[in-house]
């Protein structure tokens, strides 16, 4: 077993087992924040495939965090007070609503990759920033939904033979769907079609000198990579029962870009790492001071100048360039 | 029979600079067809316009007959055509195995296979080994790319040509850079793949050039000014001064 693959595993077995500990010896606020880390892993993991794997800078993550909520929200407010009826989401079953979330986030993911992939660079990472914004503006905008001040879920999912009502049981499901993320990545990640995205990532014109179209290749990974955010998002949405615009901020998809690069891009474990550094940082520099904002910043440009292959690199050095 | 590849009237420009003009080359099944000229003279603008990564401003490019003008340069590559660039272009942080088996896997098709893993797919691997093989790279399968020679890069680039299985192999200046020793190492293994490909060539070294082709372009300011045998080549009074003359101090 190289000392990668230990570190997946302990780093996944310490958080399947340190927050229900938690929880059950009276710290009910220690399995909140494990959850909530759980939930951003999740969008950590997918944002790997493009941004690791697929070196596809993408820094509009968090439109599909809002997304996903706002698919689980949006059927919860009408089920409560009325109104579309007529196709039939106005419910609060989770069998409709995640599915719901996974679909519209693959849709947009398709829709706005086909434009976003036809630039490079820069202009790539501007144009995915500029279409999480229009989501941003389009919901601020409807009043129905609560624009600004947000919407709060009054009832969370329904499944069937959990309840996402118990802490407990919604730390479970986010955890079984970090797993399932992981291993879906994985699965992709080392297969033919991974090989092309990681080639082109390297060398986009060897591979189209190949005789692989890797603008489709490029494209479905962004696709695959925003519906399991949007799964994410819907879990995000019962976990916080409130959504509000501000979590598609820009800012926010920074956050899930540094979860990426500070746990280490192309690794299995990283994004969960560094989506676990960046919970308890910010929880430790808020508690601290106001303006935690400033440390906790600088702290990140560090890790990224300095910290080559991010906490994965360092926890795992020994084994060298492999 | 309808020549492999056929270009008529081919033009291109850069702002000013003319680099393709009223170019029309045919090179026919099996033959290694040589294009020679001094530097800046249009040879790579040339390829990349058969490859399809550039088009050309008129003209026409066939290939087997068929009108591949505007096609697209990974539909072109499907079609039987690859290339080989001037400067190294491998994906450095791949292995050289898994560079290979990318172009071995390309040929092969399902790329878009989401759920097997690549590298536990046998006959990918093993035809990509004996390309490496075939190259003297075998021993050096398991290695980052970047860990390379120059020398070694040149190779791989031929073996991941060969992988396409292509009818047509462009190669840019596959000597460029090589020293003495890898230099006839690469003549050696371009003469072994003779013949099985239709192989256009674009190289400065003038001994490689006569000793492997079968005809030779002369490419002047992106104009082919005289095509024929090497022996007719060698006693042509134009290309001497056009080009040969100056740049070799004479053959
Ligand atoms: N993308 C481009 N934009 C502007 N000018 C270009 C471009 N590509 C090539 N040129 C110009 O076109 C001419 C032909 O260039 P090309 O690279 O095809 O020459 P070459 O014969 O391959 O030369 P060398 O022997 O140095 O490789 C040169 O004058 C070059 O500066
Ligand atoms: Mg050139």
């Amino acid at each position: 077993m190289t000392r990668r693959t230990l570190l997946t595993l302990v780093t996944m077995g310490l958080l399947a087992v340190l927050p229900p500990v938690f929880y059950l010896t009276g710290n009910p606020f220690y399995l909140d924040l494990a959850t909530r880390l759980t939930i951003l892993a999740i969008a950590a993991v997918s944002l790997n495939l493009i941004l690791g794997y697929g070196g596809l800078v993408s820094f509009g993550h968090a439109a599909y965090l809002g997304l996903g909520a706002y698919a689980v929200g949006i059927p919860a407010h009408h089920w409560l007070y009325g109104g579309l009826e007529g196709i039939g989401l106005n419910t609060t079953s989770g069998l409709v609503q995640i599915p719901l979330a996974v679909a519209v986030c693959a849709l947009f993911a398709l829709v706005t990759g086909a434009i976003c992939l036809r630039t490079k660079g820069v202009y790539f990472i501007m144009i995915t920033m500029a279409f999480a914004q229009m989501v941003y503006y389009a919901i601020v905008s409807i009043e129905e939904y609560g624009g600004d001040d947000g919407l709060v879920i009054d009832s969370r999912s329904e499944l069937p033979g959990i309840s996402l009502d118990d802490p407990l049981q919604l730390f479970a499901l986010s955890y079984v769907g970090l797993v399932v993320a992981m291993g879906l990545v994985r699965m992709i990640v080392n297969s033919r079609f991974g090989m092309v995205l990681q080639g082109a990532k390297g060398n986009n014109e060897r591979v189209v000198m190949l005789g692989l179209n890797t603008y489709a290749f490029r494209l479905t990974a962004y696709v695959v990579s925003g519906a399991i955010a949007g799964f994410a998002g819907a879990l995000l949405g019962n976990f916080t029962t409130f959504i509000s615009p501000e979590m598609m901020d820009w800012t926010r998809s920074g956050e899930l870009m540094f979860m990426v690069i500070l746990g280490g891009a192309t690794t299995s474990a990283g994004p969960v790492l560094g989506a676990a550094a960046f919970i308890l940082l910010e929880e430790a520099l808020s508690s601290l001071t106001v303006y935690w904002h400033l440390p906790f910043g600088l702290l990140l440009i560090a890790v990224v100048l300095f910290g080559k292959g991010g906490l994965v690199g360092l926890l795992s050095r020994r084994e060298g360039g492999k | 029979m309808t020549p492999v590849l056929e270009t008529r009237r081919l033009m291109k420009s850069f702002g000013g600079i003319i680099a393709t003009n009223d170019l029309s080359l045919s090179v026919t099944k099996g033959e290694l067809h040589a294009i020679i000229g001094p530097n800046g003279a249009g040879k790579t603008t040339l390829i990349t316009q058969l490859c399809g990564t550039q088009t050309p401003d008129s003209g026409s490019i066939r290939f087997k007959g068929r009108d591949i003008t505007r096609m697209p340069a990974h539909r072109r590559a499907r079609l039987g055509i690859t290339r080989s660039f001037q400067i190294t272009s491998l994906i450095l942080e791949m292995s050289v195995l898994d560079n290979v088996a990318l172009a071995v896997q390309a040929r092969q098709g399902s790329s878009f296979d989401m759920i097997r893993p690549a590298r536990s797919i046998k006959a990918i691997r093993d035809r990509a080994m004996a390309l490496l093989a075939r190259v003297g790279l075998q021993d050096k399968a398991d290695m980052i790319t970047r860990a390379l020679s120059h020398g070694e890069h040149r190779h791989m680039e031929i073996a991941i040509a060969l992988a396409s299985e292509a009818e047509l192999m462009l190669l840019d200046e596959p000597m460029a850079g090589l020293g003495h020793e890898e230099s006839r190492a690469m003549v050696d293994l371009l003469k072994s793949i003779k013949g099985k490909h239709t192989i256009v060539l674009i190289e400065h070294d003038m001994d490689a050039v006569f000793a492997l082709a079968d005809r030779i372009s002369v490419l002047v300011y992106g104009h082919i000014i005289a095509t024929g045998a090497p022996a007719e080549i060698r006693g042509n009074k134009e290309v001497e001064a056009a080009y040969l003359g100056e740049e070799s101090g004479g053959l």
